[in-house]
């Protein structure tokens, strides 16, 4: 689960990780009491669950009264187009006012789980306010690395360390202590999946704060996190994944033309990359899971079928504990109770599915049955285009 | 042989009473699997589906000499059920729970480094040697005895894999699944490595998927040592980067871990890497003839 930069600087608050004095704002008139509450200069930062705002016009600095006042009615309801938005954008609801700072260094810090050694690892650089990737492509010499290992926990080495390497003065190594103290139980304690500070600067009177912030969390921890799972946004989520996760159904829309609706993560993934290798486009990856029943199978057309770049459905079903003739139910049920327009190919193999396949021939209800994989995607391609 | 289990695995279940513990354990004595009872807290002293019921691990091995132990409790309790197993001495843990959190998994990982307990899982069905023993949550009747090993970090890809296994009438020796949590127990590498030494087992087939560097892991190795052959597939050659496809482990982040990269790398390895997961069963009858 991701959160706004507004809400991540909370939470680095009451962990005693030092960020800006700022607040979030709904409306134009809070957002200007605010930066006059700081003074100036000020920040005005749109606050929306993707990154490169800078770029896309989306944090502007204010040197007056006169320039916040025009800032924030030029953000607040923009939309804003970056790299990580795509091309639809995103609609600017929230501000952060934050002050302005004399900003001497700029770097960057990071802690997330890494895979290879299955433990914490933290991300430092010199090279603050830029991409980490590019950085790790083009000077990987100017990132450092420290893992964490889960019996020893975080010790003042580790954050010594790094402390070195990015050269930072006396006075500096203190502030960042505290810092990095407090971001590492931050990870731990709110089960992170990823903290990143970009950049994390160095201001004139040798201060280290976290300019920006950037959280996630590991979606199979919320249960035990209620206070931040109540944050989160789903107005910066795609409107029909938000839908599916309602009837838990494992969804996500891409941009393609065929609907896919598949048993299991690794079968669904699979599908769609078939999809393509015969030259259509998936408009989703769905896994409708193991506990197939006529409601969910239901749900998950209605939800394929709520997209309009849907031009046709290809149900692939392997049936193991799952029984097919009970998924077969549930798809002639759904599409009687749905006005079905669209071509749907189906393959149900597995589980009785003989009895499977009579259900759908009985149904009377015009769908392609197509079991060997294969064809059933050739064909389902073909009706995708209009053939 | 088979790897792992076997004929005289004796296996308990935690989370026996609850419903997906029951259901499986049923089907798991069907299939011939020596359940030899199973542990629910505070339920100590009673049968349940014929087999005795313990309030602790501990006990339960003490008394039936288990030496497997497979986990159907929910997800919040997977990493304490996996701990206790462990500490009974347990062989061979096998996790199904899906949606354990990742940090979880880091302390489990470590601690069992210091014990001589074995993990597969989390979020994996099991492990079945056909004909012999099945510990997990797969669907038996596609399954037969042979000689190709599966791994794979996918439950209904290696079914669709196993089913194809049987159909060319090879049959399988033993297959493993090892979980799509981004920390699981048992690697790519190392069931590679118990593939290796076992006679039954003539070819693997590895089934991986997006995210993460096991698979790159497991090319070097099979380049180096396995001395098989391995056909694999590699599932979400067109997922989106960032997005969690399905399983916690499937995502590319940072441009690392895309499947491009994977099968890349496999090939360079001597890998026959097929990109039509419906080719995996006529690949290996090809190799092994």
């Amino acid at each position: 689960m991701k959160i706004h930069e507004y809400q991540a600087k909370e939470l680095f608050r009451s962990h005693g990780v030092a960020v800006p004095r700022g607040e979030m704002a709904e409306t134009a008139e809070k957002a200007l009491a605010v930066a006059e509450t700081l003074g100036y200069p000020c920040v005005v930062k749109a606050q929306v669950h993707a990154g490169g705002r800078g770029k896309a016009g989306g944090i502007r600095l204010a040197r007056s009264r006169a320039e916040a006042e025009k800032h924030i009615s030029a953000i607040l309801g923009m939309t804003l187009v970056s790299p990580q938005t795509g091309p639809e954008g995103r609609r600017v609801r929230k501000l952060l006012v934050e002050q302005g700072l004399e900003i001497r260094r700029e770097l960057y810090l990071a802690i997330l789980l890494d895979r290879e050694c299955e433990m914490p690892v933290i991300i430092a650089s010199c090279q603050g306010g830029m991409e980490i990737e590019s950085v790790a492509r083009d000077h990987p010499q100017a990132i450092f690395r420290v893992h964490v290992h889960p019996a020893s926990g975080l010790f003042p080495s580790h954050i010594r360390t790094l402390a070195f390497q990015l050269g930072l003065n006396k006075a500096q190594q203190q502030s960042f202590t505290v810092l990095l103290a407090g971001l590492y139980d931050l990870f731990l304690k709110s089960d992170a999946s990823l903290v990143e500070i970009n950049p994390l600067i160095v201001t004139a009177g040798d201060e280290v704060l976290a300019l920006d912030a950037k959280v996630n969390f590991d979606d199979n921890a919320l249960f035990r996190h209620a206070d931040i799972a109540a944050w989160r946004d789903t107005l910066e989520e795609e409107p029909l994944e938000v839908e599916a996760a309602k009837y838990e159904l494992n969804y996500i829309r891409l941009d393609g033309s065929i609907g896919c609706m598949v048993n299991g993560a690794g079968l669904a993934m699979a599908t769609m990359d078939i999809i393509k290798f015969y030259g259509g486009e998936p408009a989703n990856f769905l896994d409708v899971g193991g506990a197939t029943s006529t409601a969910r199978v239901k749900e998950a057309f209605k939800i394929l079928l709520a997209d309009p770049n849907v031009r046709a459905v290809f149900v692939n079903i392997f049936g193991g504990i799952v029984r097919t003739d009970l998924v077969a139910s549930g798809i002639v049920e759904a599409a009687r109770g749905l006005d079905l327009r669209i071509p749907v190919v189906i393959r149900l193999v597995g589980t009785n599915e003989e009895e499977g396949q009579r259900i759908l021939r009985e149904s009377r209800l015009d769908f392609v049955t197509e079991n060997v994989l294969a064809e059933a995607v050739r064909r389902v391609v073909e009706l995708a285009r209009g053939a | 042989m088979s790897i792992l289990i076997d004929w005289n695995s004796r296996v308990l279940v935690q989370g026996f009473t609850g419903r997906e513990g029951t259901f499986h354990a049923g089907q798991m004595i069907d299939y011939g699997t020596q359940v030899v009872g199973g542990v629910t807290p505070g339920k100590g002293g009673q049968l349940h589906l014929g087999k005795p019921v313990f309030d602790t691990v501990a006990a339960a091995v003490a008394e039936t000499a288990a030496d497997v132990s497979v986990i159907f409790v929910p997800a919040p309790f997977a990493a304490d059920a996996i701990v206790e197993a462990a500490l009974a001495g347990v062989r061979l843990i096998v996790c199904i729970s899906e949606g354990v959190p990742a940090l979880d998994m880091v302390r489990v990982k470590h601690f069992l480094r210091s014990t001589g307990s074995r993990l597969i899982g989390p979020n994996c069905p099991g492990i079945i040697s056909p004909g012999q023993c099945k510990v997990g949550i797969m669907p038996s009747r596609i399954h037969s005895p042979g000689k190709v090993g599966i791994i794979s970090r996918s439950g209904t890809l290696t079914y669709v894999a196993v089913d194809q296994i049987t159909r060319e009438g090879l049959g399988q020796s033993t297959c493993i699944g090892i979980g799509g949590d981004p920390i699981i127990g048992t690697t790519f590498v190392e069931a590679l490595q118990l593939f290796r030494e076992d006679e039954q087992t003539e070819a693997v087939v590895m089934i991986g998927e997006i995210g993460g560097t096991l698979e790159e892991q497991a090319a070097a190795y099979i380049g180096a040592k396995l001395g098989k052959p391995v056909v694999s597939f590699i599932a979400g050659q067109t997922a989106p980067p960032g997005r969690r496809m399905g399983h916690a482990g499937a995502i590319i982040s940072g441009g690392r871990g895309t499947a491009a990269e994977k099968m890349a790398v496999l090939r360079r390895h001597g890998v026959q890497v097929v990109e039509n997961p419906a080719e995996i069963g006529q690949a290996v009858k090809r190799i092994l003839g």
